[in-house]
């Protein structure tokens, strides 16, 4: 007799834990050819709002970490993603379709991000902070810090988006909130219980899944939201209205543009969602 | 005591000419405005010094397609070195006539003349030469390998800082090969006027600047222009959150430098005189009419009573009056509806309950005058303590232990800047550490450098000026 599988419930991220969602709703998500695969949760207003209490919450703690030690962290989710390598090729087979090799190289690529952008924790404040040559008898230097609580809305895709656009937030030292992929949130969610196993502290990620139109508006207007990320929303018109929403509190705004995967990023997702802080101080006897 | 009275010493107004009226400067010339011309006036007598062209949609809409050409044809191709060169030429003229441009920004603004004469102009000087030497280095500024610029620059300046603030705005956006069509504040035009002749007399392309006048509406039409490729603006949170809304799902660039409630914490074991200096210096220097200003001052509970004593006894020496007279410290309010503001806040201030002190002095009878004054037993809740009043007020609140002070400091949605005053250098550093703000002074106040970044956190808005990160904005394929 053949085993019957044990399957898995798909929850929300939130806060280090993973509830469903308050409203108790989910929705069907299908795999590549249009079977039901699995119910994810849909998220309500409710969940992002208490997702960002719980960013806020973890936001102390996780910018006061030396950048060292982020690095570190960051790190280990690489180690943790590369150790259920095979998990996720599965996943990502069964949600798109692809063959195993193109599989192998979303997932390498996804560990590979992960470890370049946590190298850069320990770095950035170097490259582009630094001392200010004033004319004066002052010692005067400017270092990034992060902004605070970014809500992310994650590109259509599984995983090597989702890696690209939460990786450089928290290794900077912000948290956030992710809206994952409407079509492919289960992934998202398996790689939540990567980083609930990679000492990311509850609350640095929180995800979401559900209609991207229904809960990005509440964190477009949430007032302790310092900044979004639109890179996931495909509508003009959207985009447009969620930045408009944005100015109420003047978020820092990544607006969305057509990115290559796959590529190697440049430092501006990480320096959208930095500010510059500059101290002054005298020098004399 | 006996006090000895200072003799008048007046600045001549012989250095600047009037016009009896002023044009747009388009494309390199100055030409009539098709809006309804207004008047500015010197707010410290209330004598109208000039009539100013206003601005229609079709005038922007000439200086932007002015600014276009300009950048296509002329200053996007001209190589860096060459543009340098006309920001150096700049600086200097600024230089050889600054004596002229600060007696104009004092009539037209009503600060103090020495403010103007060894502040705001020598730093604008500054500005153009420190971005000068940017102009042929772009590609070392780390801001990418092949940084271009973007194209036409909407700039929009407030009336507190005219001159510098068009420093500001236009010394980095010219450096990086972009062309501007700048509007100065309603209230303060001259000086950008007068810049427009620098501009010609330095032979700086047609079209490279060009300075649009008037109002609100002037404003909107220059950062709503379709053509324009950044949006920079510097002036009131509420302003900037339309901006920011109006830019939104059009790909232009912007950049906010906005609104701020600085904390000025003083701890027990500051040196107080200094301290003293620098509350005064962050909070009455330039009428309060200063975006970072330090207007709330903290300070720990135990040397509250002695700090409060000997900042009221400093402020006492305040001198208020004639903006020209170069022994003036506190000038004119730089219009009668700030000054309406002003007097409304801080009646607020009153009936909330906070203990009203104002320097006992003789204001002049006529013009927009605001004697320097604080405000005691606040709470965080009080409006005075909230928002910002723009005006000579300082509201003072007190603290126990150093967690508290980074609390109520950071207690606000505004993160411009921050001062801390202690003489211990790991109180300092912690302190600094865990302000929300884009620029902390400690032992100091007010210090500025167009090598030092300058901008908020929060709703003080986004983007950076000054130093390589005031860059940035002005390039494309620029990470920061």
């Amino acid at each position: 007799m053949t085993r019957a599988d044990v399957r898995k419930t798909y929850k929300l991220y939130l806060g280090g834990a993973f509830p469903r969602s308050e409203s108790g709703r989910s929705y069907a998500v299908e795999d590549a050819k249009g079977r039901f695969w699995a119910h994810a949760s849909r998220a309500s207003r409710k969940d992002a709002r208490d997702a960002v209490v719980a960013a806020r919450k973890a936001f102390d703690g996780w910018s006061g970490r030396t950048a060292y030690n982020r690095g570190q962290v960051v790190y280990r989710v690489a180690e943790v993603l590369e150790s259920r390598r095979d998990q996720f090729e599965a996943e990502l087979r069964t949600a798109e379709g692809i063959t195993t090799s193109r599989a192998r190289t979303y997932v390498d690529a996804a560990v590979d991000r992960l470890v370049w952008y946590a190298g850069w924790s320990d770095k950035l404040a170097q490259v582009v902070g630094g001392a200010n040559p004033v004319s004066g008898p002052y010692l005067n230097h400017s270092a990034p810090e992060p902004t605070g609580v970014v809500a992310v809305v994650a590109p259509a895709g599984p995983l090597l988006g989702l890696v690209s656009v939460v990786a450089p937030v928290i290794a900077t030292g912000n948290t956030c909130v992710v809206i994952a992929s409407q079509p492919h949130p289960l992934t998202a969610i398996t790689l939540a219980e990567v980083m609930a196993t990679s000492d990311v502290p509850g609350g640095v990620v929180n995800v979401l899944t559900g209609p991207q139109d229904e809960i990005a508006p509440w964190l477009a207007s949430h007032m302790d939201v310092n900044a979004i990320d639109l890179t996931g929303v495909e509508d003009p018109e959207a985009a447009r209205n969620l930045e408009i929403a944005a100015a109420d509190n003047l978020k820092r705004v990544r607006r969305p543009a057509a990115e290559d995967w796959l590529a190697t990023p440049g430092l501006d997702r990480m320096t959208d969602f930095l500010e510059t802080k500059t101290v002054w101080h005298p020098m004399g006897l | 005591m006996a006090t000895f009275e200072y003799a008048p010493a007046p600045e001549s107004r012989s250095a600047v000419t009037l016009r009896a009226s002023y044009g747009l400067f388009v494309n390199g010339e100055f030409v009539d405005g098709r809006g309804t011309p207004f008047t500015t006036t010197d707010p410290a007598t209330e004598e109208v010094l000039a009539e100013v062209a206003e601005a229609d949609e079709r005038d922007v809409d000439d200086a932007v397609k002015a600014a276009r050409r300009a950048h296509t044809r002329v200053w996007s191709r001209m190589s860096g070195s060459e543009r340098g060169k006309y920001l150096f030429r700049i600086a200097r003229l600024v230089q050889e006539r600054a004596r002229e441009i600060a007696v104009l920004e004092t009539l037209d603004n009503g600060k103090p003349i020495k403010e103007a004469r060894d502040v705001d102009v020598p730093t604008a000087a500054a500005h153009f030469f420190y971005y000068a030497g940017w102009a042929d280095k772009l590609e070392h500024a780390g801001l990418g390998t092949s940084p271009a610029s973007l194209g036409v620059a909407g700039q929009v300046i407030p009336w507190n800082f005219p001159f510098l603030m068009l420093a500001w705005k236009v010394a980095p956006a010219l450096a990086a090969g972009n062309t501007v069509v700048l509007k100065p504040a309603e209230t303060t035009p001259l000086t950008a006027l007068l810049f427009a002749e620098i501009c010609q007399q330095a032979d700086l392309p047609p079209g490279v600047v060009n300075i649009v006048t008037g109002a609100g509406a002037t404003g909107h039409a220059v950062v709503a222009h379709d053509d324009v490729d950044k949006v920079a603006f510097t002036g009131s949170t509420e302003v900037g959150k339309a901006i920011a809304r109006s830019v939104a799902g059009t790909g232009k660039k912007v950049t906010l430098e906005l609104g701020g409630k600085a904390a000025n914490i003083v701890y027990d074991d500051a040196p107080v005189d200094q301290a003293v200096e620098g509350i005064v210096d962050g909070i009455f220097f330039n009428q309060g009419h200063v975006c970072c200003a330090g207007s709330r001052l903290l300070v720990q509970e135990s040397v509250a009573e002695e700090v409060l004593e000997r900042l009221k006894r400093r402020m006492a020496t305040l001198r208020v009056g004639d903006p020209l007279d170069k022994n003036t410290d506190v000038g004119a309010i730089n219009s009668p509806e700030q000054l309406g503001r002003i007097q409304e806040l801080v009646g607020v201030g009153e009936a909330e309950g906070a203990e009203r002190w104002s320097v006992p002095c003789e204001l002049p009878a006529k013009g927009s005058w605001f004697a320097p004054t604080l405000f005691t037993g606040v709470s965080q809740a009080h409006r005075i303590a909230r928002e910002e009043i723009f005006g000579p007020v300082l509201s003072v609140l007190t603290f126990r232990t150093p967690q508290e002070a980074v609390a109520k400091a950071n207690n606000t949605p505004y993160g411009l800047s921050a001062g801390v005053w202690s003489d211990k250098g790991s109180r300092i550093l912690w302190t600094a550490a865990r302000l929300r703000a884009g620029v902390v002074w400690s032992n100091t106040f007010n210090k500025f450098d167009p090598a030092s970044p300058f901008g908020g956190y929060q709703e003080s808005g986004y983007g950076r000026e000054g130093g390589r990160h005031g860059l940035a904005p002005y390039l494309k394929g620029s990470e920061r």
